[in-house]
């Protein structure tokens, strides 16, 4: 049992921090923190006026302390660094001109930047703290007329697009966390697909926190024209600290005329420790809109980090025959929480989504799912699947579910199926008296628990969910 | 190969096994017999290491070296195969998937190179002929929806893919139809080589028509009884085990006067 118990203190490996001069500016957040931002990033006037009435909603509104299955201590705004950029040159040449330093810090995550090392088959957008560091393959997507840069970038360069899209989707006052971001947030990733275009290779933003008191409030935005497809996958580390920090992220997608967005997630920020102490608090809206005919928005998320994990993404099935996907793997172990789950809005005809949600709890911790299945007046036909599964390991965690269903049209067909079960001391002793050890029969079971939605990743992605949790339960059982 | 001196085991607390004894060589076939709550089962759990099950006294040499020291997985690459009375269902993990992995665990542990999944086809395909289980049943999930007879036949089956030193069969037989019954029975038969050796738990002789043991015991209260050879499975058949509770009555009494002393 001792060995069990050495695993269960497995160190998180991306826990380090790199020295490096940053350029941040003083904690607090007042319209003054605003403009200093958009002066930091050169902005024009319009993204000041975005910004400033986002944050006239955001003072005049309620942080949802209530309906989340989560608690933790009062949050102080005034006490986060908003903006924190580590120095470099403004714009560079090429890649290997980004700081060497950065460069490392993205190679130990096993996210290699530099030109000769780039992954093959996925272009990487690397955020680090509040600014994109490097984006790669860029130049290659844009002979096919793709763009994919940083935010920062698209404001200067693709004004018109970023004001046709950017809040369209996740309103400024959509909600508390939506509210925050719009008014603060420093970068993030632009995605733009146009007609007809399959995106050649996969795109993918990775996350990186540094700064011990900065929060991370990036936005993504993925436009995808009609007939076009894209699949974009996003990653998240940050180092271990005592003290929690803030992530509230804006994930706006649109969907045209038979275009098809895959978003995939693997989020793994510092959890904190195993008494709770540190980790991420993950505020985040994310949100799809199939605004064409015959659109399709995929949500894949493998959620295994976080002291706190409350993020709902969601589709708007506007277009008639349109089709909203969420697949998600909660996990949550130790002291961590988890409400999370999605929404699914049914407007047009013929509209059909499914849900796969599979939630594991360890130690002693929380895990919700919360989902909403909303099928409006005008949603003929409107189909709906939902089915949620709960595993426990152990006796001290938690699962719950808490599924919304709104139906206005007696056409839908809503379906949902719930099961919780828990690891149980025979599965375990079959499997290892086949000769497998109890790690890699838990694992083997965990596995076989998630494969719905597995199978809905990329690939590496794949491999790298089943390590992932492999890692973050070892030790959990026995 | 395998030698239980007076073994005592417990459950949630409660004895079952109270001074068992029984040493089995290579290339024997044990039936272990007995009425509901002898401790049948119990044997083949703790023979296993299954954590419920508390040894309390006594001791298991396996190949001269102390097993009760190793944990099941241990135990299962040292050779311990066993055929669970209800087998586990493993959602989501197919067959082929958890039969490659348990394996090359073996592999690994002997110093053999593992098997890909192409490799593995081919040996699975060739073993499950033994126990004439079709290939559909592979790609599903473990013992998930499989009738009660095709679980067994895939206990059978892991066995022929193990290939044990020491295989025990926890009620292998029950819940059996006759087809199924002779399909198991041929199957166990085919994998009795000289070098292995069978222990047989069974409530019924019915079995012992088909898989014909070496010895059959008798457990009683937790102790054998009574050792003879398979007519003893014929004459319990027909006397049912009253006579010789009896006389195991008597031994446990003497046994503790024995102790007393």
């Amino acid at each position: 049992m001792s060995s069990i118990e050495l695993l269960t203190n497995k160190e998180y490996k991306y826990g380090f921090v790199t020295d490096i001069e940053s350029d941040v500016i003083p904690k607090g957040l007042s319209e003054d923190t605003i403009r200093l931002i958009v002066e930091k990033k050169n902005e024009p006037d319009w993204m000041l006026e975005f910004r400033l009435k986002a944050y006239r909603h955001w003072l005049k509104m309620q942080e949802p302390k209530h309906w989340p299955n989560i608690t933790y201590p009062e949050i102080n705004y005034q006490d986060v660094i908003y903006y924190s950029a580590p120095k470099q040159k403004a714009t560079k040449a090429s890649l290997d001109e980004v700081d060497p330093e950065l460069l490392r810090t993205f190679e130990k995550l096993g996210i290699p930047l530099s030109e000769q090392k780039q992954l093959a088959g996925v272009a990487v957008d690397a955020v680090f703290d509040s600014v994109s560091v490097a984006t790669t393959y860029k130049e290659k997507l844009k002979k096919h007329g793709v763009i994919f840069c940083s935010f920062t970038e698209a404001i200067r360069e693709y004004p018109e697009l970023v004001k046709q899209y950017l809040g369209s989707v996740v309103p400024t006052n959509d909600n508390y966390f939506a509210a925050l971001n719009s008014a603060v947030f420093s970068d993030g990733s632009f995605c733009f697909i146009p007609k007809g275009v399959r995106c050649p290779m996969e795109l993918s933003t990775y996350f990186r926190i540094n700064n011990a008191e900065s929060g991370q409030f990036e936005r993504t935005l993925i436009i995808a024209e009609e007939g076009a497809y894209v699949s974009y996958l996003e990653g998240c580390t940050a180092p271990k600290f005592d003290r929690n920090q803030l992530h509230a992220a804006v994930v706006e997608l649109v969907a045209l005329d038979d275009a098809e967005i895959k978003y995939s997630t693997v989020q793994n920020w510092y959890a904190g420790d195993e008494t709770g102490k540190g980790g991420i608090y993950n505020f985040v809206t994310k949100r799809g809109a199939c605004r064409g005919r015959n659109s399709k928005i995929s949500w894949t998320q493998v959620e295994t980090g976080s002291a706190i994990t409350w993020k709902y993404p969601s589709c708007i099935l506007q277009g008639d025959n349109s089709i909203g996907e969420f697949y998600s793997v909660a996990l949550t172990n130790h002291a961590q929480q988890a409400d999370t789950g999605t929404k699914m809005i049914h407007i047009g005809r013929n509209t059909r989504s499914t849900i796969i949600s599979k939630g594991i709890s360890a130690g002693k911790s929380n895990n919700s799912y919360r989902g909403l299945v909303k099928v409006l007046a005008g949603a003929a036909g409107a189909r709906n699947y939902t089915q949620c599964d709960s595993l426990l390991i152990g006796s001290k965690c938690g699962a719950n579910t808490f599924p919304y269903i709104e139906v206005m049209n007696n056409t839908a067909r809503v379906e949902h199926e719930a099961t919780t079960s828990r690891i149980s001391e025979d599965q375990l002793f079959y499997l290892m008296q086949r000769g497998i050890s109890q790690e890699d029969a838990v694992s083997l079971i965990i596995n076989g628990f998630c494969k719905d939605v597995f199978r809905e990743l990329p690939m590496e992605f794949a491999v790298e969910a089943q390590r992932l949790l492999g890692m973050k339960l070892e030790g959990s059982v026995g | 190969m395998l030698e239980i001196r007076n073994l005592h085991a417990t459950v949630e607390g409660k004895e079952i096994l109270r001074g068992l004894d029984l040493t089995i060589n290579k290339g024997e076939v044990h039936a272990i017999m007995g009425p509901n709550g002898s401790g049948k089962s119990t044997l083949a759990k703790v023979l296993a290491g299954h954590p419920a099950y508390v040894v309390t006294a006594g001791e298991v040499l396996y190949e001269g070296k102390n097993l009760l020291e190793l944990e099941p997985d241990e135990r299962a690459r040292a050779g311990i195969f066993l055929a669970f009375q209800y087998p586990v269902e493993v959602p989501g993990v197919s067959n082929a998937q958890f039969l490659r992995l348990a394996y090359n665990e073996q592999r690994k542990y002997r110093g053999e190179e593992e098997l890909d999944p192409l490799e593995f086809k081919d040996l699975l395909a060739e073993r499950a002929k033994i126990v004439e289980m079709d290939a559909g049943l592979m790609s599903r999930s473990v013992n998930e929806g499989f009738s009660g007879g095709e679980k067994k036949r895939n206990e059978i089956l892991q066995m022929a893919v193990l290939e044990p030193k020491l295989a025990v069969l926890d009620e292998t037989d029950s819940g059996l139809d006759i087809d199924a019954l002779r399909i198991v029975a041929d199957g166990v038969n085919h994998l009795r080589t000289p070098e292995n050796a069978i222990i047989l738990v069974t409530h019924y002789q019915r079995l012992l028509n088909y898989i014909v043991p070496d010895f059959v015991h008798v457990l009683w209260r937790g102790r054998i009884v009574r050792s003879g050879g398979k007519e003893l499975a014929l004459e319990l058949e027909a006397k049912g085990y009253d006579w010789l509770k009896e006389q195991g009555a008597e031994a446990s009494e003497s046994a503790v006067t024995v102790s007393a002393k």
